[in-house]
This record gives structure tokens, C-alpha cells and sequence, in this order.
């Protein structure tokens, strides 16, 4: 008997999805085990069934959660001391996915319920999000869910409408991209540096059509959280899917889940999930590696998330771009952003601090942040908000007290929700703005009309919001140093 | 067939920028709608309007070679970032049938052929050309059958469209039918693969 043909972990959660293969007239027909739905970008995919009378046709491998536009202050939309023009849109959207959910009979966590939250933060935490699996949302940081070894990315509405009434997608398979992290991390560098460094080093299209597989030791070394954070940020270099192969790790995380598997169906699950590891001997379309130990906390200085830089450099000049077109594309940038090539971003002041979104919202995010801000203040005239990614984030945090640390420091404590991240409920930016944001987007506007967003970790930000000022967060204790 | 609607010719704008992103498309606050008409006023309404809501003259959209331009030519990289169909909804809107870059982010590129706005990549020469000698009047012919763009001038160059989309649209048939005829093979599938989950039985957290 000849040995199978060594596979990638890709190859092998894409091949066992396959309904029908792809052929040069269709592309594949692929099932998809959980679908997650929010408000946003599922009223039109709705309205699609019901104009041509389709049902939903597994609703058991389908949940919807409210997340994007609802308020993070108390109390919901209920709660809102001013109803502008926008918050009659946003309670009506809302309105409208819980009658969906009701009239096709999907299970709905909706604000005011103990386990909503962000969509990427609930899948894995409720162990809906399983190694083997196949993840679809309405959303493209869908790629979160890849930490587990799953294949998870983010879809149109169009899509969303087919995968209720289908379960499947159609997808041309992409390429492979092996992304090879070795080394160990420094003290004060975190994951979300290491996906802003990988995004820098790939650049904002620089996976596209492309799955990633991080590896490596320093990806070995990371908790699930962390892995999440990694994962979240694929889709900023462009890739499809981001993905990190399970382990002991990512076991010990899901075990007693409510979701997870349970006694023997557990042990069965788990001989089963050692499988999904590339195997020896499989071939990548491409790969980079990145040494781990000669990173240094990242920021971002442009209008895209492949724009960032060690904190202690220069801002790059675009001067080093040989293409013309980047280069108009990097000094539009710059000049958006206010900042100075050449110049340090450390001391640069801030206005607001945002420690939340899918990226850096889980309680180990919020326990970095609360390391830096505990026993000091908020700076004079800088905003703080802390906003969980879930409400059973919250009541961790609040067992542990957390937000008494942040209320004390002068900080907002927030319900879940991606608020500020998105700009969408009301949390955002003024025009000008400055904000260091544990975000993954900072794209013009993105966190609110003419607000400027620099990327960095909780560390970072949490730098930022005790010193007003952009700041290594090695130098602080609290940061890296004891 | 309608091979005839999608063989058309438009003068067309340019927008010469790099990884255009989706929320610069359509931007977040404007995704509060269940409908998927009515975006068109709002595409990319904070390069094309002032802080007042007047026009922003300086932005290409406003200007008088917009009116009836049905090709938009953009920079590298379009569409990236978030997965909004909106993007495509309010392009759609404005009034664009084909984009034209020389890469598109992978969702949006999706998102586009499933709504009938064409992706046309060419290579980056041909990109700088149609950037650099930009003619007011000029125009461009669009020929999907054939995969074919003539350049104005007379220069033709051929597009890739994946065979699938470029079926549905000169049949007028869609991915959903598609997966709808595949419902033998679904069953099938789920029959030979055990449920792996069930949120239906979703517990509270203890
Ligand atoms: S937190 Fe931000 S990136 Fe994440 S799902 Fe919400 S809006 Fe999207």
C-alpha cells in the first residue's frame, strides 16, 4: 500500500467539507458546520428566502447574535438618553433579526441575554467553534475561529442567504500560505503584535487568495486567546482564512464548553482533532517566517492595518517605495493621519483609548490592560473605554475585579458590544481624533468620521491612556517590565 | 442568453488610489438598512462630500465625466477590508456595471460577481495606462462573452472571470440555484457526516 499523499491542515479540513469537488466550469461545493448571523448583514439574506420561499435548512447549525450597532452603555437601546435619527434604523435592524430568527426558527442570543457578545467572541467561548469544522459569518474577521483548526471565513449577503437555505457555499479553492513564526516573544510583546508585524511584513493585499497557517513556536507557545487575536487579523493582509492546527492547548480551552463534546463523545473528539495537524512532508504554495525574538511592541502609523512599525522606529518614509502609486498611496496616508515621516509615534498625544473589538476584546486582553492601568490614572483629557466581547467577559472581569481597576483609573466600563471598533452605535471619534485602538481596522474614518486610529495591543493602548502620549509600554511597569 | 446585455461600452472614471477598502465604499453608519437599494447617494460618501454634505468638487465622483460613466477604474487591491455586500449594493446604485483594477480583495471580488458588477482585472501596465491617458469622452467596451475589454485606443485585452460567474450572468441564473439543484448531494453529505453540533441545545454557562 502506497502512504497517502502528505496534506496541509487546509487540505484537510477543506477536503472533508467538499459536497461536490470543484470543476473548471463550478467551483466546490462546500458544507459548512456553524453559520453565526448578527444584525448587520442579514436582513437582505432573509428577505431573499422569503421571496423565494426557501426555509432555513439547518437551524440547529445556526446562531445569531446582536453585536454590531447595539449601545454599550446600560440598559440597551432602551437605556439611550438621546434617540438621534440613526438609533430608530439600528433598533429597527435589530428588531428585525430577532423576527427572522423567530419566524425561521434560529437560535438567538440578543442583547439583554447573559451570553451575548461579539459574534467571534461567543463562538468560541459558548465551544460552539470546534476543531474540523467549517465557520461562516456575515463578517469578514470570521477567521478568528481558524485558531482552533477550523476553516472559518467571512462571506457576502448573498452567501449568508445560501448557507441558510443550503448549509454550502460555493468556493474556488484558494492557495496555501505557511506563515512560520520561531523563536520566543520578549517581554511586552503580545500576539496582536505579531499579526501587526505579520500584517506589515505581508502587506494589506499581500495574502489575498491565499489561507494562512500560522506555526512555529512562538504560535505553539500562545494560549487560545492569543491564537484568536493571531487569527482574527488575517483577512487585514487579505488571506481568506487564517488557521493554527489544535493541540493540548486548544483541548484544555474547549473541554467543559457548554457546546464541547462531553465524556466519551469528548475523548472520541479529541483522538479524532489529532489528526488535523499538516502533515510531514506537505507542500505550502508559499511561505514566510518571521523571527519571534526580535520583535518589539507594534503600532500602526497609516491608514491601513499593513502599515505598521516597531514602536521605536522612524515613521517610514514613502520615498523608499520604488512604485509611484504607492508612494502617492503612503504620503496620502501620512498626511491623513498628521504624522511626519521620519518622525518618532512615541510621545505623539492621544485623545482616546479603545480597549475592545473581536481582535482584543477576551479577558486575557482586559487582564493586560488592567496590569498597566491598576494603582495609576487616565491622563488628564484622554478618554478611556473598555468595552468586553462578551457579557460573560464582563462578569469574569468583574469577579476579578477588573473594573473597579479601570472605573478607578478614570476608564469607561462598557457592556459587550464591537462599539468603537465599527462606530456604528454611537461610540466614535470626532473628526481629528487620535485614538490608539486594540481594533484591527484603521482604515479613513473607521472609527468614526475623520477619526484617526493607530493599532497596538492592550498594552500599548493601556501605555497610551496613563502617559496621554504614545509610549513603549516596556518602559512602564506593568508592560513587560517588573 | 443575455450575452447582449453584457456586451456594452461606457466612458469611465478614474480613481486612482490603492486598497480602496470597503468602509471607504460605503461607510459603517450607513449599514443600519435592510434593503439593499437606495446605498447609491451614500457610495463613497466621505471622499465625495464636505463635513457640510455639500459635493466635494476635488473628488471624481462629482465631476461632469461622472454623469453616465458606467466603469469605474480604481487602484490595486480593491475592495478590501470588511465583507459588506453593501459595497457592491452601493456601487451598483451609483450607477457602475464594471470595476476595473488590477487586483480585488477576495470577498468583494465575490460579493461582485454575484450581483452583476463586473471585476475586471488587467495587468498593472494596462491599469497605468487607462490611469495616465484618461480621456474625458474616452471609452471602454466591455465584452463578457469574449472576456474582452477594448481599450480607447482599439487595443483589446483579455479579462479573467471565472467560468461559473460568467455563466450565471449571461444565463441570468444564479449561485443559489446552483446549490439548490446540488440538494441530492447535500443529503447525501449530511447523511455520511455526523452532527457535529447543535445550537439548538445550546446551554446556559454554568
Ligand atoms: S469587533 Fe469590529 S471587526 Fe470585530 S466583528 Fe465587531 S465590527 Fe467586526
Amino acid at each position: 500500500m502506497t502512504a497517502p499523499r502528505p496534506r496541509t491542515l487546509f487540505e484537510k479540513l477543506w477536503d472533508r467539507h467538499v459536497v461536490r469537488s470543484e470543476t473548471p466550469a463550478t467551483p466546490a461545493v462546500l458544507y459548512i458546520d456553524l453559520h453565526l448571523v448578527h444584525e448587520v448583514t442579514s436582513a437582505q439574506a432573509f428577505t431573499e428566502l422569503r421571496e423565494r420561499g426557501l426555509r432555513v435548512r439547518a437551524p440547529h447549525r445556526t446562531i445569531a447574535t446582536m453585536d454590531h450597532s447595539t449601545p454599550t452603555t446600560r440598559g440597551g437601546f432602551a437605556g439611550l438618553p438621546i434617540r438621534d435619527a440613526g438609533t430608530g434604523a439600528r433598533v429597527a435592524q435589530v428588531e428585525r433579526l430577532a423576527q427572522n430568527c423567530a419566524e425561521f426558527g434560529i437560535p438567538l442570543l440578543a442583547l439583554g441575554d447573559q451570553r451575548q457578545g461579539i459574534v467571534h467572541v461567543i463562538g468560541p467561548e459558548l465551544g460552539l467553534t470546534q476543531p474540523g469544522m467549517t465557520v461562516v459569518c456575515g463578517d469578514s474577521h470570521t477567521s478568528t475561529h481558524g485558531a482552533f483548526g477550523a476553516l472559518a471565513f467571512g462571506i457576502g449577503t448573498s452567501q449568508v442567504a445560501q448557507v441558510l437555505a443550503s448549509q454550502c457555499v460555493l468556493q474556488t479553492k484558494p492557495k496555501t500560505l505557511e506563515v512560520c513564526i520561531d523563536g520566543t516573544l520578549s517581554p511586552g510583546v503580545t500576539a496582536k503584535d505579531v499579526i501587526l508585524a505579520v500584517c506589515t511584513r505581508l502587506g494589506v493585499g499581500g495574502a489575498t487568495g491565499h489561507a494562512i497557517e500560522y506555526r512555529g513556536s512562538v504560535i505553539r507557545a500562545l494560549s487560545m486567546e492569543q491564537r484568536m487575536t493571531v487569527c482574527n487579523m488575517s483577512i487585514e493582509a487579505g488571506a481568506r482564512a487564517g488557521m493554527i492546527a489544535p493541540d493540548e492547548t486548544t483541548f484544555a480551552y474547549l473541554r467543559d464548553r457548554p457546546h464541547a463534546p462531553q465524556g466519551a463523545a469528548w475523548e472520541s473528539a479529541v483522538a479524532e482533532w489529532r489528526s488535523l495537524v499538516t502533515d510531514e512532508g506537505a507542500v505550502f504554495d508559499r511561505s514566510v517566517t518571521l523571527d519571534g525574538s526580535t520583535l518589539a511592541p507594534m503600532i500602526t502609523y497609516g491608514t491601513n492595518p499593513g502599515m505598521g512599525m516597531a514602536i521605536t522606529d522612524a515613521i517610514p518614509h514613502p520615498d523608499r517605495l520604488a512604485d509611484r502609486s504607492e508612494r502617492e498611496n503612503a504620503e496620502r496616508a501620512l498626511r491623513y493621519m498628521g504624522l511626519t515621516a521620519g518622525g518618532l509615534l512615541t510621545g505623539t498625544p492621544v485623545d482616546v483609548v479603545f480597549f475592545g473589538s473581536c481582535t482584543n476584546s477576551r479577558i486575557s486582553d482586559l487582564r493586560d490592560a488592567a496590569g498597566m492601568l491598576r494603582g495609576r490614572h487616565v491622563a488628564k483629557g484622554v478618554r478611556a473605554l473598555v468595552v468586553p466581547g462578551s457579557q460573560q467577559v464582563k462578569r469574569q472581569a468583574e469577579l476579578e475585579g477588573l473594573d473597579r481597576i479601570f472605573i478607578e483609573a478614570g476608564a469607561e466600563w462598557r457592556e459587550s458590544g464591537c462599539s468603537m471598533c465599527i462606530a456604528m452605535n454611537g461610540d466614535q471619534l470626532s473628526p481629528g481624533q487620535l485614538s490608539v485602538s486594540t481594533s484591527n481596522r484603521n482604515f479613513e474614518g473607521r472609527q468614526g468620521s475623520g477619526g484617526r486610529t493607530l493599532l497596538a495591543s492592550p498594552l500599548t493602548a493601556a501605555a497610551a491612556a496613563v502617559t496621554g502620549v504614545i509610549t513603549d509600554p516596556r518602559t512602564l511597569v506593568g508592560g513587560g517590565v517588573s | 442568453m443575455s450575452a447582449e446585455k453584457w456586451r456594452f461600452d461606457s466612458t469611465y472614471i478614474t480613481l486612482p488610489r490603492e486598497n480602496v477598502d470597503t468602509d471607504q465604499i460605503i461607510p459603517a453608519r450607513f449599514l443600519t438598512t435592510t434593503n439593499r437599494a437606495g446605498l447609491g447617494p451614500h457610495a463613497f460618501n466621505d471622499w465625495r462630500y464636505l463635513a457640510d454634505g455639500a459635493p466635494n468638487p476635488q473628488f471624481v465622483l462629482n465631476s461632469e465625466e461622472a454623469r453616465g460613466a458606467g466603469i469605474l477604474v480604481a487602484g490595486n487591491n480593491f475592495g478590501c477590508g470588511s465583507s459588506r455586500e453593501h459595497a457592491v449594493w452601493a456601487l451598483s446604485s451609483a450607477g457602475f456595471r464594471a470595476i476595473i483594477s488590477s487586483e480585488f480583495a477576495d470577498i468583494f471580488r465575490g460579493n461582485a460577481l454575484g450581483n452583476g458588477l463586473l471585476p475586471i482585472e488587467v495587468s498593472a501596465d494596462v491599469l497605468a495606462q487607462l490611469m495616465r491617458t484618461h480621456a474625458p469622452n474616452a471609452r471602454l467596451q466591455v465584452d463578457l462573452e469574449e472576456q474582452m475589454l477594448t481599450l480607447p485606443d482599439g487595443t483589446a485585452v483579455r479579462f479573467p472571470v471565472p467560468a461559473f460567474s460568467r455563466y450565471c450572468m449571461l444565463n441570468e441564473t444564479d449561485e443559489m440555484s446552483f446549490l439548490l439543484d446540488a440538494r441530492p448531494d447535500i443529503d447525501a453529505y449530511e447523511r455520511a457526516h455526523r452532527a457535529t453540533i447543535d445550537t439548538l441545545t445550546l446551554r446556559a454557562p454554568a
